[in-house]
């Protein structure tokens, strides 16, 4: 469960051209201290997790994805991209991100605090 | 009619079980209902916890409802928060961190926690439980053992009751020194007598674990971490891994804190509510009734109906009346049934028993008034089945004692699920009743699958499955359906593969989302992906419509993932024969690139392991060798012996027929991957017969060609196909056997599984004799998809995107010279 912080800080980061990652898959950005997975359905739509998987740190934008479901390229664990929870087991769920595409066609993620 | 508010404290067994229940009889329309579980996940089945830690189930194979399940039925999950405390006057529960929820019905479902024995040095300084010390009751404790256990050699289980064996399997798989401490006499002294305890012991002993009786830990010893335990008799036992297994207590503070009258348990009436609270029931292990905490699952799914049935409204008289404790149950894999009483009490009682120390088998039962009144079974429980019924129904047994315990020699053979009757219960896992079953067919239930996920017969230890297949048989006869979707290519398109691939054709379907468009109404299904990705480059050869996103990791960046996310790369020796030159060259490139591992693989291959992505064309390019396709659903290599050139046993020449295979074969996408070898005389020291495809000189220029070999998870020696005389023809037969391999495997279906299914009779038919004029074609069609291989690393050369072998993009984007800062900050 999550739960919506009060009073938190919100920065957009501009991530460059949509392009840069290739249509359905995912490519992993370093965003200040973090890192960040965005990924680019085939209908445009941009979403975007955590980079890491919390069973045992799999490079998740190297995932499947498809319809609503990501699925971890090292042992196949499956998450909701939408909500981050996880589907059928127990390792946890993923950050998400809010991400947008500017009208430029450039990534915009935003971040909750500094 | 406004809805009321059901909060259930605890989210384990007992307390998803109910809502479970409750909402299969509508309660949703009665209630929100509203849970607090202390573990952060959503509800798993505990039992198997031990094949956790024993490796056998993966975590995630033993969730019953993901955090997914509770949004999709509505119900709010206070995942990971725990209960405080419960204003009853108020009808609040208060949750750590500020959660507070009112309620109209409360339900308490906290289970029970390991006890822990007053024990000296327990703790370090800092209160928390020395490093190297568990219970086991959690899936956090299953992965905190776990992970400790890798670095441990010496393990000590304190208790040796069920759990404290389950934990001490786990542990012994995990490849640790196990040592069991009881504090009693003989092992599980619940469930066994002392003969029996002794016979356990026994076995156990032959599988490598230390038994220590009649001994009472004092002292954990070590400062930070533990490095031995202490005896009250002065004696002392070194070890890095203690799990503490003492026995369990009910969780009960929070009601009595609350002034809900607590005993052992909390105390429920036949209601299942706290005689004194109008509106706050309890279940599970954490509830006392008549005078009894149960401690396994199957009281608790009765209690869940009985109380499902009043909340709900459906009969709100219902009456829990306690519960028979019989139990099947596997103790690290030694069968043991148990029911009733487990020593005479008088005269009136007769007791019969059968010992078989030797193959670790102990019966005993116990009859009055030529009734069962208790049982146990160590080692063999194939009477099990009658003996429950027999004692669950208090019906009178056979005059012949010995007939009861081994059912094979009187008339009475073991009844099968059939003979049982409809109340015996056969998913014991579950508590799944022959009747539920029954019911759940004539509801229209009718392939395996479907049934057991209505009845969830089945979905605990898998073992009563086959009874349940046979009750379906025999249920609908021959008006069995069969599971369509279990035919299906992949699961997202309804299409056997048959069809799916005349209408790919019919329809000029040239890529996975075409697919998807066209046959799934626009569905993207994420598990399908892969598998039309492989039938539709089989299909469509250089026209596929290739769209990287359907591919796995490894076929996007032809190399195959590690667990630390770089990735291995193996590049082609041709029949695992190389040179002086291309060895220097691999050692060349491996010094530069400084590999993490090199290897030589099982397939006569050089690899080298640790290679980050970004790095990948540079490395191909410098090897300056194909690839080897070490990560794909395609050929592989071809292993060879060293044959008649050199071999003084030699009758054919292996290595030259291994490398004309695999010049030829490289790289071709298949159903699964395909592994194959060469072998220059029946010495077979090339392991050719358990390969998918294999081939073995017999002399006189001539070769047996082996296919469906395996010799991975399963070990299956291959069928000869034919047998053929010149290296030509094994090309020609092995090339028509794989290509209708690639039409009509299924994704992911090895060869072994595929020729056992179609049969190497109608093989040999279709192949060799060419009974349906396939030959032709396929010979054709598998040149085709020959001459259409293009090396992957060429890639190396022509990146199919820019940022195809990128890890990690900088912010910077030098395509729009717009920078990746901050555009906005707001409050
Ligand atoms: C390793 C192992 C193997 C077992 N094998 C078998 C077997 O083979 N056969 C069998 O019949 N039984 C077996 N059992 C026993 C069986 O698992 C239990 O009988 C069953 O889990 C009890 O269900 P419950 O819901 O009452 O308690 P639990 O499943 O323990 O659930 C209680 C839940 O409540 C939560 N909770 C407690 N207090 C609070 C609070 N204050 N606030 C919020 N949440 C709280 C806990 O975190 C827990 O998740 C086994 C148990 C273990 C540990
Ligand atoms: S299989 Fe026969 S020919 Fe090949 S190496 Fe072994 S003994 Fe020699
Ligand atoms: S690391 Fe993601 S599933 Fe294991």
């Amino acid at each position: 469960m999550q739960y919506e912080q009060a009073q938190s800080m919100s920065v957009v980061y501009n991530l460059g051209l949509a392009t840069r990652v290739p249509l359905g898959e995912g490519r992993t950005f370093t965003v200040g201290e973090r890192t960040v997975a965005v990924f680019r359905t085939r209908s445009g739509a941009l979403l975007a997790t955590q980079a890491e998987c919390p069973h045992q740190r799999g490079p998740l934008a190297d995932g499947l994805l498809g319809g609503n479901v990501l699925v971890c390229p090292l042992h196949g664990y499956k998450f909701d991209i939408k909500t981050g929870l996880a589907v059928g087991h127990a390792c946890g769920s993923l950050k998400t991100y809010t991400v947008e595409l500017s009208d430029r066609e450039e990534i915009l993620l935003r971040v909750e605090d500094s | 009619m406004k809805k009321e508010k059901l909060v259930v404290i605890g989210n384990g067994m007992a307390g998803a079980r109910l809502v479970e229940e409750l909402l299969a009889r509508g309660g949703a329309a009665h209630f929100d209902i509203v849970m607090f579980g202390d573990e952060p996940y959503g509800n798993y089945n505990r039992i198997l916890l031990s094949g956790v830690l024993a490796g056998t189930h993966d975590p995630r194979d033993i969730f019953i409802n993901p955090l997914s399940w509770y949004q999709e039925k509505g119900v709010t999950l206070h995942a990971g928060v725990r209960v405080e405390r419960i204003d009853g006057r108020q009808k609040l529960v208060h949750g750590a961190g500020g959660i507070t929820e009112h309620y109209d019905k409360l339900v308490i479902a906290t289970g029970s926690s390991a006890f822990v024995p007053p024990l000296v040095g327990l703790k370090n300084e800092s209160g928390q439980y020395k490093e190297g010390v568990f219970v086991f009751r959690t899936l956090d404790d299953c992965t905190a053992i776990t992970q400790h256990a890798a670095k441990a050699k010496k393990a000590v289980v304190i208790g040796g009751g069920l759990l404290g064996l389950e934990a001490a399997r786990g542990l012994l798989e995990l490849g640790l020194e196990v040592h069991v401490v009881h504090l009693k006499g003989h092992l599980m002294e619940l469930q066994l007598d002392a003969k029996g305890g002794a016979i356990l012991q026994r076995t156990l002993e032959g599988m490598g674990l230390h038994v220590h009786l009649k001994k009472n830990s004092r002292e954990l010893l070590g400062h930070e971490r533990v490095n031995g335990l202490l005896f009250d008799d002065g004696s002392s036992l070194a070890c890095d891994l203690v799990v503490i297994s003492a026995g369990i207590r009910p969780n009960v503070e929070l009601a009595r804190e609350a002034g809900i009258h607590v005993e052992r348990g909390i105390v429920v009436g036949d209601d299942l509510r706290a005689p004194n609270e109008q509106d706050i029931y309890a279940l599970g292990e954490c509830a006392q009734h008549r005078g009894r905490v149960y401690g396994l699952v199957a009281p608790l799914w009765e209690q869940a109906q009985v109380l499902a049935e009043r909340l709900s409204g459906r009969n709100p008289q219902a009456l829990y009346t306690g519960s028979q404790v019989s139990t099947k149950l596997k103790v690290m894999g030694i069968e043991l049934a148990v029911m009733g009483a487990q020593e005479v009490t008088g005269e009136q009682d007769e007791e019969v028993t059968y010992m078989d120390a030797t193959q670790g088998i102990y019966k005993k039962l116990i009859i009055r008034d030529q009734r069962l009144v208790g049982a146990i079974l160590l080692g063999d429980t194939s009477s099990a089945p009658n003996l429950l019924s027999a004692f669950g129904r208090g019906t009178q047994v056979p005059e012949s004692r010995s007939e009861l315990l081994f059912p094979s020699m009187g008339e009475a053979s073991t009844p099968s699920v059939l003979q049982l009757p409809d109340t015996a219960q056969v998913c014991n896992c579950n508590g799944v009743s022959k009747q539920n079953i029954l019911e759940a067919v004539s509801k229209g239930h009718r392939t395996l699958k479907k049934l057991c996920d209505a009845t969830r017969a089945g979905t605990g230890c898998g073992s009563c499955k086959k009874d349940v297949q046979a009750l379906l048989e025999n249920a609908v006869g021959d008006n069995s359906v069969e599971d369509p979707s279990a035919h299906y290519y992949v699961p997202g398109v309804p299409l056997a593969k048959a069809e799916l691939v005349a209408e790919i054709k019919a329809r000029g379907l040239r890529s996975v989302s075409a697919v998807f468009e066209a046959l799934a109404d626009g569905r993207e299904d994420v598990a399908s992906k892969t598998g039309l990705a492989s039938l539709l480059k089989t299909l469509w050869g250089k026209d596929y419509e290739d769209e990287r996103d359907a591919r796995f990791i490894n076929d996007r960046v032809h190399a195959n993932i590690q667990r630390d996310a770089t990735f291995s790369v193996i590049p082609r020796i041709f029949g695992g024969v190389t040179s002086p030159a291309q060895l220097r060259q691999i050692a060349d490139v491996a010094e530069r690139h400084n590999v993490k591992m090199v290897k030589i693989t099982g397939g006569q291959r050089i690899d080298l392991l640790g290679i980050p992505k970004e790095k990948l064309p540079e490395v191909w390019r410098e090897l300056g060798m194909p690839s080897g396709h070490g990560y794909a659903k395609s050929f592989r290599t071809c292993k060879t012996c060293v044959g008649s050139e050199f071999c003084r046993y030699g009758l054919g020449d292996s290595t030259a027929l291994g490398i004309a295979i695999e010049k030829r074969f490289q790289g071709l996408e298949s159903p699964h991957k395909m592994k194959l070898a060469t072998a220059g005389c029946p010495r077979n020291c090339s392991e050719a017969t358990t390969k998918d495809v294999g081939a073995v000189a017999i002399g006189g220029d001539r070769w047996e060609i082996y296919v469906g070999g395996a010799a991975g998870s399963r070990v299956r020696k291959g069928d000869i196909l034919c047998v053929v005389d010149s290296h030509e023809d094994v090309l020609k037969l092995m090339g028509r056997f794989m290509q209708y391999y690639r039409e009509h495997g299924k994704y992911l279906e090895r060869t072994h599984d595929f020729v056992e299914r179609v049969g190497i009779d109608k093989l040999r038919r279709l192949l060799v004799e060419d009974e349906e004029k396939l030959a032709a074609r396929l010979d054709a069609d598998i040149q085709a998809a020959v001459d259409a291989f293009v090396d992957p690393w060429e890639e190396a050369m022509r990146p199919h995107h820019p940022s195809q072998f990128t890890h990690t993009l900088p912010m910077e984007s030098e395509a729009s010279g717009s920078v990746a800062r901050p555009v906005t900050a707001e409050a």
